[in-house]
């Protein structure tokens, strides 16, 4: 197959940026997108171009380290699938194909593809744990969890944080990212006693970091490649209405 | 020579006595700080994975100022994110006759009488509390309907001790992790600092005091000066370019700590697992794992022709060739991992591996069939699917191949490494002040690792073990106050950044990817599943070679200040080349076969791995001297595990 | 958002049940105009009620606008680069046309008041008697104000349609079978708004009210 690819090229956090059309040419169906990448790279380190920045580690759709924006679709056309799950069979030859990075105010430009997502975890830090300090536990059967509740919670910890419903959603929010992780540990009976400070603090982080506002398009659960429900948001509304109401108050 | 012989080295930390009673001991006398103390002490920690996440986490908590460095965009992306099947722990919630004991000597077994015993024992101990810690955090492990931990047996394993996550323990176990090191960055106790690359290790009048770093972004190198460097920075598996590890795995940390006098041990000790996704093409750029549980229900086969270029389902039954059943009956398809990844090998070898040859004509020959057609019929296609239901979506999300209607192919590739720095009971390595945990050093695991055995390590490194053991050296510091342009710690400095300066300037023909796949090429032929002489010298020369043309040919584009992935990759595999001549050498010297080291020239009449005591109960402990290295060897006693020899016929 | 949503909605609804009181005849549909200005008498003075209403749903209206924009606002600030290729949104018409969704039904609103409240628009105009107002609105030869309300109408729908949903899930709906049932209430919110209230129009278009 050939491919001609249209990436966004970004030397630097504060450089400006522009889309710019590379030929591909012997794609094959069983590449990963990242091969094909990586295969454009190749070339151009022997024509003496700058290759292409992006990120990617595990390349087995679990470190959330990749992600771009294929033709308008964070994580490109196959439905839970990572940017590195995702394999050529799905495009056809003679193809143009948009690349561009996640675009969020709270996920600067590193460069080119490259986004600093530390947002994600500034979000996590207000709030997204249990307080267990090593050595304190109690027999782990000491506490039994209803099948139901430890299998939602689990669904919402399958989170891989790369950060794909802030680059779908239409208001740039990471409501999805917050609520999974809200959902997560409120599910679970060791998530209880900082139930509510964790949702006032994380969505307060969520703001503060720049994301935008839930108006509850969707978009987020379609991209998701882990198939976050939508209901988590609710979940988190529920919490959010709840411990607003019942202010026992946010941490010092 | 290609190695030179040293002084034998003993463990001076592991206490004596009842091996029950060992860790009690070594907990009592190790000194201790005290709180206000802890305050004035501050530790660097290089890895977010579960081994370096929740010693960070843990040390924060304890009240040391804590410094955690990872190379990737956050802590949570740590390849131990990707690990799938589970996490053992001697709870014995099944009443199956399981206990720490148990535990411990079959660790010892399975890692082929090539580890301590006294670490191990700890293992097993502590693995209880990790199960406790990871419910606290609100890790949601499976459950069953009375609200119960699930368990299940696991690797072959005789009783049901793994405890799991769907395919995702390792990613929830890493959450819990990260959740609680997060917890301590909003706390203050821990500094986190991400995209920095720890590229040298600082040593000062003979104490390990810090590390040089790259920021990634600014391309700025700096040093941080600190008490103690703890290094959790993973396995080198990725010395064979194609591995199951995660792209950036690399042995860079550990790497420049041997070569700064940290003993690395047991180099050749790699683990391949059988049940990898097969390679697809020469632009493979990593492989796959498919969970071992698969071979609970699969069937593995080849065609009995060499060259049957049939398609599988026109096969008929007696001219297909179940290998593992009629090798060996009594285990059939559930035969430890190296057995199954060798006979893999050889069935290939013999002509019969199967998977077409492709438009790019690599790859061909290079799997064998993983049946699920009898399962299907057993448990009808919903019941495969309530089993494997993700892993078959992940198998056809990759190949494109519909596992319930055409076999999938499964080719052995290497997945963990057992080898790593050299470390004493305490987890200290050989050079004073710089302790090593998880899957970057060698402790536990000996010369195989057992399925689900690597969560348990990094984390009972992580939480129990090290931060136990760190303040019996701690209690000696403060350290004398460095800064920056101290002569040791801005000679440090200057060798990094005058290295980075090097790689950037050759401006050669050869891509940095090209060299990492020819080395993979020379691993994986010479240092992989089957290792000869004739193979393992071959290969040094090789590699040799390699790594002068590397130094004369790699192109690296781009400079050093800001963001260059090109020059990250350089670096990590201007190390690999060095370590993969000591893999090798390592390979060499121990001529017996063990675990998942099988030396073609030691194998028993029907071909398994002969593993011989007498010469080889030891651990090979490597120093870097520039030239050939020194070995030093750490025997091994076995007081309370008779080591035996595996027999799986 | 989702509280002066809710508020705006019933206000919706009550206003199309009185509106349908146009099919019982002139006398009854006139009747209820003037017991909606007496209602709450003696306790409260002349239009009373209906003042209170009004305030309520200027308050409503006003918070509803003010948080729309300002979640408008933040999500043009959350995104200062935008996708040069951009795919729609998938989560559906509705959803995505909330914005000018809602600008478009503020401005028929306010014709809306202008015509059929304060009559400056209307070609009757006679306060006293709004059923003759309404007849001489849809009269046929005014077809395109009947298609103008139409349109605006259909509007409406497509906005409650998501609004309902979106409202329901912001005051804390997390189930999966209660955003099926949100989803199917928001339909039938939408299609019976759009239904009862395009029956007016489209009756005096063809003459079945007169």
């Amino acid at each position: 197959m050939n491919l001609t690819l249209r990436i966004w090229r970004q030397p630097g956090p504060g450089a400006k940026g522009r889309m710019v059309p590379y030929r591909v040419t012997g794609v094959s169906p069983d590449m990963s997108f990242l091969e094909v990448l990586d295969m454009l790279n190749e070339r151009l380190t022997l024509e003496g171009a700058d290759p292409v920045a992006f990120d990617h580690d595990c390349r087995e759709g679990i470190c959330g380290a990749c992600g771009v924006v294929i033709d308008g679709v964070a994580h490109g056309p196959q439905k839970a699938t990572t940017t590195c799950q995702l394999h050529m069979r799905h495009f056809r030859d003679g193809d143009t194909v948009d690349v561009e990075p996640w675009r969020s105010r709270a996920f600067p430009v590193v460069k080119d593809l490259v986004v600093d997502r530390g947002a994600l975890d500034r979000v996590i830090q207000a709030g997204g744990y249990v307080s267990a300090p090593t050595g304190s536990a109690p027999d782990a059967h000491a506490l039994p969890v209803p099948k139901a509740d430890a299998d939602a919670a689990f669904e919402a910890a399958t989170c891989i944080g790369c950060g794909a419903c802030v680059a779908a959603c239409p208001n740039g929010s990471a409501m999805l990212f917050t609520a999974a992780k809200v959902t997560h540990l409120g599910r679970l009976p060791q998530g209880q006693p900082e139930r509510p400070s964790r949702v006032l603090d994380m969505v307060a982080a969520h703001d503060e970091a720049g994301f935008g506002g839930c108006t509850n398009t969707g978009e987020c659960a379609t991209v998701c490649p882990k198939g976050i429900p939508l209901e988590t948001i609710g979940q988190l509304n529920h919490d959010y209405l709840r411990a607003s109401r019942r202010p026992a108050g946010s941490r010092p | 020579m290609l190695f030179d012989l040293g002084t034998p080295i003993g463990d001076t930390k592991a206490p004596r006595g009842p091996i029950e009673t060992r860790w009690d001991r070594r907990r009592f006398e190790a000194r201790l700080v005290n709180p206000a103390g802890r305050r004035r002490l501050t530790v660097i920690v290089v890895g977010t994975g579960l081994a370096g996440a929740s010693a960070a986490a843990t040390l924060g908590e304890a009240g040391y100022r804590v410094r955690s460095y990872c190379f990737q965009d956050s802590p949570r992306r740590a390849h131990s994110i990707a690990a799938q099947g589970g996490i053992n722990a001697a709870k014995n919630y099944r009443n199956d006759g399981d206990s720490v004991h148990r535990l411990f000597h079959d660790t010892v077994k399975g890692g082929d009488f090539r580890s301590r015993e006294s670490n191990v024992h700890r293992l097993a101990q502590v693995s209880v509390e990790i199960i406790d810690q990871c419910v606290a955090q609100g890790v949601p492990f499976a459950r069953e309907y009375g609200g119960l931990l699930d368990n299940r047996s696991f690797g072959g394993a005789q009783v049901s001790r793994t405890f799991y996550a769907r395919g995702q323990t390792g990613q929830q176990l890493l959450l819990g992790a990260y959740q609680a090191l997060e917890r301590q960055v909003a706390a203050g106790s821990v500094a986190a600092f991400t995209r920095h690359e720890m590229l040298d290790l600082v040593v000062v009048d003979g104490r390990a005091r810090g590390i040089v770093v790259r920021d990634l972004v600014t391309g700025t190198v700096t040093t941080d000066l600190a008490d103690a460097v703890v290094l959790a920075t993973g396995g080198y598996g990725n010395v064979f370019f194609l591995s199951t590890n995660a792209k950036g795995c690399n042995v860079t940390a550990t790497w420049r700590a041997h070569r700064r006098g940290a003993l690395f041990a047991n180099p050749c000790f790699t683990q391949i697992h059988p049940t990898c996704i097969p390679q697809s093409g020469p632009h493979q750029s990593k492989l796959t794992l498919m969970s071992e549980s698969l071979r609970n229900d699969g069937r593995v086969w080849v065609p009995l022709r060499a060259g049957d270029g049939r398609a599988p389902g026109d096969i008929p039954e007696a001219e297909r060739d179940y290998y593992l059943e009629r090798l060996y009956p009594s285990f059939g398809n559930l035969v430890p991992r190296d057995i199954a990844s060798r006979a893999a090998k050889s069935v290939c070898d013999e002509g019969r591996g199967v998977g077409a040859t492709n438009q790019h004509g690599a790859a061909a020959g290079l799997g064998v069939y993983l049946d699920f057609a009898d399962a299907i019929g057993r448990l009808g296609r919903s019941g495969v699917a309530a089993r494997y239901g993700n892993l078959f979506e992940m198998y056809q999300r990759i190949t494109g191949e519909d596992p319930y209607e055409v076999p999938m192919r499964i080719y052995p590739a290497v997945h963990y490494t057992m080898g790593g720095l050299w470390v004493d009971y305490d987890l200290q390595s050989t050079v004073p002040g710089l302790f090593v945990i998880g899957e970057a050093n060698f402790s536990d695991h000996g010369a195989n690792r057992l399925g689900a055995s690597a969560l348990m390590q990094g984390l009972a490194d992580g939480y129990f073990v090290l931060p136990n053991t760190i303040s019996d050296y701690l209690a000696e510091g403060p350290f004398p106050a460095l800064d920056p342009t101290h002569p040791e710690v801005a000679a440090a400095r200057a060798e990094v950044t005058g290295r980075v300066a090097r790689l950037l300037s050759v401006d050669g023909d050869r891509t940095v990817d090209s060299f990492h796949r020819e080395l993979g090429r020379v691993m994986w032929e010479h240092c992989g599943m089957e290792r000869t002489d004739a193979g393992l010298r071959e290969a040094v020369g090789e590699i040799r070679s390699l790594r002068e043309q590397f130094w004369t040919r790699v192109r690296v584009p781009g400079g050093g200040d800001g963001l260059n992935q090109s020059l990250e990759r350089a670096g990590r595999v201007a190390d690999f080349l060095e370590l993969a001549e000591l893999m090798c050498v390592d390979a060499l010297h121990r001529t017996e076969s063990c675990g998942g080291h099988f030396r073609a020239e030691s194998q028993t009449p029907d071909g398994e791995a002969l593993r011989d005591d007498e010469c080889f109960s030891y651990v090979a402990a490597w120093e870097w001297t520039g030239g050939a290295p020194v070995l030093h060897r750490e025997p091994l006693e076995f007081e309370h595990v008779t080591p035996s020899q595996r027999s799986y016929k | 958002m989702a509280v002066s949503g809710v508020l705006l909605v019933l206000f919706l609804v009550a206003h199309m049940v009185g509106n349908l009181k146009v099919f019982v005849g002139a006398a009854s549909f006139d009747h209820y105009a003037h017991w909606l200005r007496t209602l709450g008498a003696p306790l409260l003075p002349g239009s009373g009620y209906l003042w209170i209403q009004r305030t309520v749903l200027t308050a409503a209206l006003v918070a509803h606008v003010w948080a729309a924009t300002s979640l408008a606002l933040r999500a043009r600030a959350a995104r200062p680069v935008r996708y040069a290729h951009r795919r729609p949104v998938r989560g559906g018409y509705a959803a995505r046309t909330m914005r000018w969704g809602g600008v478009i039904i503020l401005l028929f609103a306010v014709y809306h008041v202008l015509d059929l409240t304060t009559g400056h628009l209307n070609p009757v105009g006679d306060r006293a008697h709004p059923y003759g107002n309404v007849v001489a609105d849809f009269a046929p030869q005014r077809w395109y104000v009947t298609l103008f309300y139409t349109l605006a109408v259909l509007a409406v729908g497509l906005h409650v349609r998501h609004g309902v949903f979106s409202a329901v899930r912001t005051l804390g709906q997390r189930t999966a079978a209660g955003e099926r049932r949100a989803r199917v209430a928001a339909l039938a919110v939408s299609v019976g708004l759009c239904a009862g209230y395009l029956s007016v129009p489209f009756a005096v278009t063809v003459g079945l009210v007169g």
